[in-house]
């Protein structure tokens, strides 16, 4: 008998797991998904918790319920992969042994990375809303804030999710509006980048919504600390921006186990080659969804393009063929922009994100890079897609690799 | 991709003027690039640079602030008053290595 174990049993783990369940003898393989608790959570929905759309409640289901029959959880903390022998060890030093690997254990939020996020204001005037303790914590506060000057901020990239700062700030604007107080919120985006975005087109584009809806940026700002005295945030070159609450994005690391297994990279990211995943160095260990250092964004979706690919590479490799399902980098994301309306972005590796129609050119009913209504309710549906469709690997209607049809592509003289 | 001259040599660079081929690099480049943003290069520059020719190769991306201080072991605020606002991507531009990837 085989076991491939799996590490992580979020949205990459599990849907690896539903998907190779399929493909593998069970007379042959084991399959193992080990993770520390029982409750998956619909990561995207911690952006809407805040402003009291969703209930942390909405988010939460046992992870059991979506690993098929012949997959077993174990519950546990991970102590350390130990690679030359071929198992992890647990923290109650229970030991796995495997012969396939898949690290899957994602990427988390670090707010003891910058030095005075943790203190007396965390959760009080300093704030996150990647974990849904700290969304709700966040509602708590804004439900009866009664203004003054919201700095939303990003530490360091790259981030789970970086579309999710801007669509943010998108919202408190909205949120604020409609309490009729905007007027007295002040509201300030600061980001390490040198714009809105990561990437040029996309980058103008939300930028210029940041300025309609009267949000200041500040750009190039490498957090140094967190003076939570004076509440303010003071950068490495010594610039200072005050606020009266602070909605940060702590630095993100994945498992701390990685870099203790010798693993990871200085984030510890687990270096693979980005085409299949496969684990630099290791021919029986890959990294799936954010816990690998691919260069493209840390989403659930490249997690689940990348594996329709990785499935069927995973089954050539064992039996010793060549992969030959190639990853892109191909992801999309609904931006939510306030008031009803959203936007899509599609992009991989090697194209930025594009103005255009998705996923039929011409017709979508997606716009790419504009506001749109039904961009709006692709991404509050995509909740039930993910519970009913993505997690157990049901047949969805995008394709895994990105396609230039329908998008605009501006030509230089 | 196009090619710009630079102290008499051609050289590959992208639209930012950033080089785009490793080898093409020398110290004697490196000093007009540095020129060209208005930095003098010191001995404390030149270790700055130094590493991250070094660690390019082996890693097959430009280091990050973050990496340069982690693996580099240099002080980061040090970074900000040798490659003043974006010292990121100044260090890339007079290492003549690509700029540090932005990820999406």
């Amino acid at each position: 008998m085989k076991r491939l174990l799996i590490l992580g049993g979020g949205t990459a783990g599990t849907m690896a797991a539903n998907r190779l369940r399929k493909r593998l003898d069970r007379a042959e393989w084991e399959i193992t998904v080990v993770d520390q608790n029982e409750a998956h959570v619909y990561q995207p929905g911690n952006l809407f918790v805040p402003f009291g759309i969703y209930e942390p409640n909405d988010l939460v289901k046992p992870r059991r319920r979506f690993l098929p029959e012949g997959v077993e959880l174990v519950l546990g903390e991970i102590d350390r992969v130990e690679p030359e022998d071929n198992r992890v060890v647990l923290a109650d030093e229970r030991v796995l042994a495997y012969d396939y690997l898949i690290i899957a254990t994602g990427t988390s939020p670090r707010p003891d990375q910058t030095p005075g996020m943790l203190g007396p204001q965390w959760r009080k005037s300093i704030h996150e809303f990647y974990t849904l303790e700290g969304a709700t914590a966040l509602a708590d506060t804004l439900a009866d804030w009664q203004g003054g000057r919201m700095v939303v901020h990003i530490v360091d990239m790259p981030i789970k999710c970086p579309v999710a700062p801007l669509e943010f700030t998108f919202l408190a604007d909205a949120f604020f509006t409609e309490r009729a107080m905007r007027d007295r919120v002040e509201l300030v985006f600061v980001t390490p980048l040198d714009g809105a975005f990561t990437k040029p087109i996309a980058s103008k584009h939300l930028g210029g919504i940041l300025e309609e809806r009267g949000v200041s940026l500040e750009s190039d700002f490498m957090v140094e600390r967190i003076d939570a005295d004076a509440k303010t945030l003071v950068s490495f070159d010594e610039r200072e921006v005050p606020f009266d609450l602070l909605v940060t994005i702590p630095l993100n690391m994945g498992a701390d186990y990685v870099a203790r297994s010798g693993l990871g990279d200085d984030l510890n990211y687990v270096p693979v080659d980005k085409q299949t995943l496969l684990a630099k160095g290791y021919d029986n260990i890959f990294a799936l969804g954010d816990a690998s250092d691919i260069p493209t964004s840390k989403a659930g979706s490249v997690a689940h393009f990348s594996i329709e690919l990785f499935e069927d590479n995973f089954i050539s490799h064992i039996h010793g063929r060549p992969m030959t399902k190639l990853f892109d980098g191909h992801a999309n994301c609904f931006i939510e922009s306030g008031h009803g309306k959203g936007m899509l972005i599609d992009f991989n590796y090697d194209t930025e994100p594009l103005p255009g129609k998705y996923p039929l050119p011409g017709f979508g009913p997606f716009s790419l890079l504009r506001e749109s209504e039904a961009n709006h309710w692709g991404k509050m549906t995509f909740r039930w897609v993910y519970w009913n469709l993505l997690l157990t690997g049901k047949e969805m209607p995008f394709e895994p690799l990105m396609s230039m049809a329908g998008k605009e592509v501006e030509v230089h003289a | 991709m196009t090619t710009a001259t630079i102290n008499g040599s051609e050289v590959h660079v992208d639209a930012e003027g950033f080089l785009t081929d490793y080898d093409e690099w020398t110290e004697e480049l490196a000093q007009v690039l540095a020129a060209n943003i208005g930095i003098e290069l010191t001995d404390e520059h030149w270790d700055v640079i130094r590493f991250l020719r070094e660690d390019f190769p082996r890693q097959g991306e430009t280091a990050t602030i973050r990496r340069t201080s982690t693996v580099g072991g240099f002080d980061t605020k040090r970074l900000f008053v040798l490659f003043p606002k974006k010292p990121a991507k100044k260090m890339a531009y007079i290492a003549g290595l690509p700029k540090p990837r932005g990820c999406v």
